[in-house]
């Protein structure tokens, strides 16, 4: 017991001590290490001493023990307060006129009260189609800069975006430059990628991160948010994780003085797959 | 002696039977399992507490602005109002950061105190009949806690928090028929929408804390109503309540409990860096920080995209995502088996009595192999929510660490039922407690003037010696 009392006591005054330095601490200016340490102390002492009261000094209060409802009430109390609710209804739906009118002004004031969510936001429309890329538009770098066939070495690559649109979330696009020859793809969309430069929608297909990180001995790029990894040189196909379609590519040209343009918007909408995406 | 009158004032104008006293008078059982919902309670008081001093510096803002604060490496950076606000309530606001790092931490308590005490609940029975109200109220306040955590951590505007923003948006996004309208509407347009900051703030500091006020009064109303479960003990029956009385003991050492959580959250703070934005960076749209990681309370939601395997499917010439069974069905599956829990075993057992006894996990050992498979389905999905970091720590190829926490996933919780319920079979079975002491022997003087050789009981395990329930 007076082992317990002494605890208790050493508590409040280290707890009393403690808070009375936070003021000093704070009026010197603040430092985060010791203002948590001596909010500890503070607290925690409090909550030290009045636990040792209660568990150690306190012997008189033994443990009681109390009876408690220990039975489902019986059941004509449930069936009464069943029947308090359910008369209340009753009663009101006696007068049918009356109460089909109230339901159908409730629901029709619960259907008006709707509309205002359309305020929310825009409507979708054609945008997650579309990016601001259009045919011409030159290739700049996250800084406005263009972007020439000189920028980049072989198994480097750079975040793009149109040089109206630097920034643009749905825009970006991941320029890569591979040993010329090495691409495989179809035909037509060879077309689009240049002596070795592949441009590709840098948004994940499958949650829409960005994607970061180039894995430049294998072409491959891969999301830092769940590993989906795509083949660079194969039409920027999932090869590995939780995507299940390509980047859609971008398709560029390169002019005479060396900047790019695009030829086009991307080649399918960019971005995580949505209802409306066809198949 | 001013107490005194206004206790008997507020008394006679409340309730003639004496409703303070009766409360007063009202006891709780004494047992350190009980306390968990405690700690998460008061995670919450001090979020609250916080999380205040917080709003008065916090702007919602996407504007983009060139941050001039203290921090070097960022100095000359654009980066947008509400990043902006957080650094300055971190360097410049004195006693800013560690506000704000409590607040974290005290997050990172209320979201364990809150599993912890599920798992408690869960594997002692205490959410049989007539308790299935405060188990599906506490369900609802697990899902606020998420969804408070989530909207939280998403207000910096830092680049992880971005990443956690444009999963959100693309798991709405892949809601058949409407989620490209739910997507535009919640964030106000295209992602990164531009009002989705206003209105994580304001789902963060009003709808979603009135819920938990809410949630948690009728969960502790029902509780004070109900009474505790308590374990067997000889003496104890289904009808009688034993433990401290609330006032003074029981509420001086619940408050001392209260206190030290708070210390223990506020030396977390102080000492311990938490959701460094300023390492992070401002969030760009093009840029995503390697590793992200969210916290452990959604890792394990992360976790289920990552493993998830890259299964898109077309119905009538439309899409349906990669996102929507691993960020939707099955969580949602998830939390309904979940919350129908009590119900599920009532009807599976059969059993639709009234209990106060809180069960040893031994006793009920289907239910404790269904409880240690849901254990061990969270802990391979948290892992999985971090698996790059993990595989990094153990040196291994995250491929290759993938393959291992699929098979995990589906044996992991497999073989931990089957040995729970082999373990809690077998220790049923047992007449003795396998900690229990042995028997010993005492002596007694008889009435000859010798002794007597008397050999003790050992103390049984709790559900063998009581009397069968009354009912």
């Amino acid at each position: 017991m007076r082992r317990a009392t002494l605890v208790a006591a050493v508590s409040f005054g280290a707890a009393t001590l403690a808070a009375l330095g936070l003021f000093v601490v704070y009026i010197a200016g603040g430092q985060p290490q010791v203002e948590g340490a001596l909010l500890f102390v503070a607290l925690a002492g409090l909550g030290a001493g009045l636990m040792v009261w209660a568990t150690r000094l306190m012997p008189g209060i033994g443990q009681v023990t109390q009876a408690r409802r220990h039975a489902p009430p019986p059941p004509e109390e449930k069936e009464a307060a069943a029947e308090a609710m359910a008369g209340g209804v009753e009663e009101m739906s006696r007068r049918r006129l009356l109460f089909r009118l109230l339901l159908g002004a409730a629901g029709a004031l619960g259907l008006a009260a709707i509309f205002p969510v359309r305020s929310l936001g825009r409507a979708p429309g054609a945008s997650l189609f579309r990016t601001e890329w259009r045919a011409g538009q030159r290739l700049v770098d996250v800084d406005g800069n263009l972007v020439t066939r000189d920028t980049l070495d072989v198994d480097s690559f750079t975040t793009v975006f149109p040089e109206d649109a630097v920034g643009s979330g749905d825009s970006q696009a991941v320029l890569i430059r591979v040993v010329s020859g090495s691409l495989q793809l179809p035909a037509d969309r060879l077309v689009g990628a240049p002596d070795g430069y592949v441009a590709y929608s840098k948004i994940c297909t499958h949650a829409g991160c960005a994607l970061a990180l180039y894995l430049a001995e294998v072409h491959q790029l891969r999301c830092p948010c769940h590993q989906s990894t795509f083949d660079v040189l194969n039409g920027a196909r999932p090869v590995y994780g939780p995507a299940a379609r390509a980047l859609p590519q971008l398709p560029i040209q390169i002019d005479p003085d060396g900047t790019m343009r695009a030829l086009s918007d991307f080649t399918a909408p960019v971005g995580p797959s949505f209802w409306d995406l066809p198949p | 002696m001013i107490v005194r009158r206004w206790v008997e004032g507020v008394d006679e104008r409340l309730d003639g039977s004496s409703f303070i006293s009766r409360n007063l008078r009202k006891v709780f059982p004494d047992h350190w399992a009980f306390m968990l919902g405690e700690i998460a309670l008061y995670s919450f008081l001090l979020l609250v507490l916080t999380g205040t001093f917080l709003s008065f510096f916090y702007l919602a803002s996407h504007q983009p602005v060139t941050y001039a604060g203290p921090y070097q490496p960022l100095q000359g950076q654009t980066v947008s109002a509400a990043y902006d606000s957080v650094m300055r309530l971190s360097f410049e606001v004195r006693a800013g950061l560690v506000m704000r790092q409590m607040h974290h931490w005290a997050a990172l308590v209320f979201m364990a105190a809150i599993i912890a005490h599920l798992i408690r609940v869960f594997f002692t029975g205490a959410f049989r009949k007539p308790r299935e109200i405060s188990w599906l109220i506490g369900i609802g306040l697990f899902l606020s806690g998420i969804g408070a955590g989530f909207t939280g951590y998403s207000l910096p505007d830092d680049a992880l928090s971005g990443a956690g923003l444009r999963i959100a948006y693309s798991i709405i996004l892949s809601i058949p028929f409407v989620g490209t309208w739910l997507a535009y509407l919640f964030f106000g347009g295209e992602f990164p929408g531009p009002d989705i900051l206003n209105r994580l703030l304001v789902l963060h500091i009003f709808i979603i804390p009135l819920a938990i006020f809410t949630l948690l009064g009728a969960h502790l109303a029902v509780v004070w109503h109900q009474t505790h479960t308590q374990f067997r003990a000889p003496g104890r029956t289904e009808d009688t309540v034993t433990g401290t009385p609330v006032w003074p003991k029981f509420a001086l050492k619940s408050i001392g409990l209260a206190f030290t959580t708070f210390g223990v959250i506020a030396l977390l703070g102080g000492l311990f860096q938490v959701n460094p934005i300023w390492l992070y960076g401002p969030f760009v749209p093009y840029s995503t920080a390697s590793p992200s990681q969210p916290d452990y309370y959604i890792g394990w939601l992360e976790g289920l995209l990552r493993l998830w395997p890259n299964w898109e499917f077309h119905v009538f010439g439309h899409t349906i995502g990669e996102l929507l069974l691993p960020g939707l069905v099955v969580p949602g599956l998830v939390f309904t088996i979940l919350a129908l829990w009590p119900f599920l075993e009532a009807r599976l057992s059969g059993d639709h009595e009234w209990h106060h006894f809180a069960q040893h996990p031994r006793e009920a050992p289907v239910r404790s192999a269904f409880g240690a498979a849901g254990v061990a389905f969270f802990v391979v999905l948290v892992l999985a929510g971090g698996n790059d970091v993990v595989a990094k720590f153990l040196g291994i190829e995250v491929d290759s660490f993938n393959t291992i926490l699929r098979l995990a996933l589906v044996l992991g919780p497999i073989l931990s039922g089957l040995v729970t319920y082999w373990i809690c079979r077998d220790l049923r079975d047992r007449p003795l407690h396998p900690l229990a002491a042995p028997p010993s022997v005492t002596f007694r003087r008889n009435a000859a003037g010798g002794f007597d050789e008397i050999e003790t009981e050992p103390p049984v395990a709790g559900h063998a010696t009581e009397e069968p329930d009354r009912r």
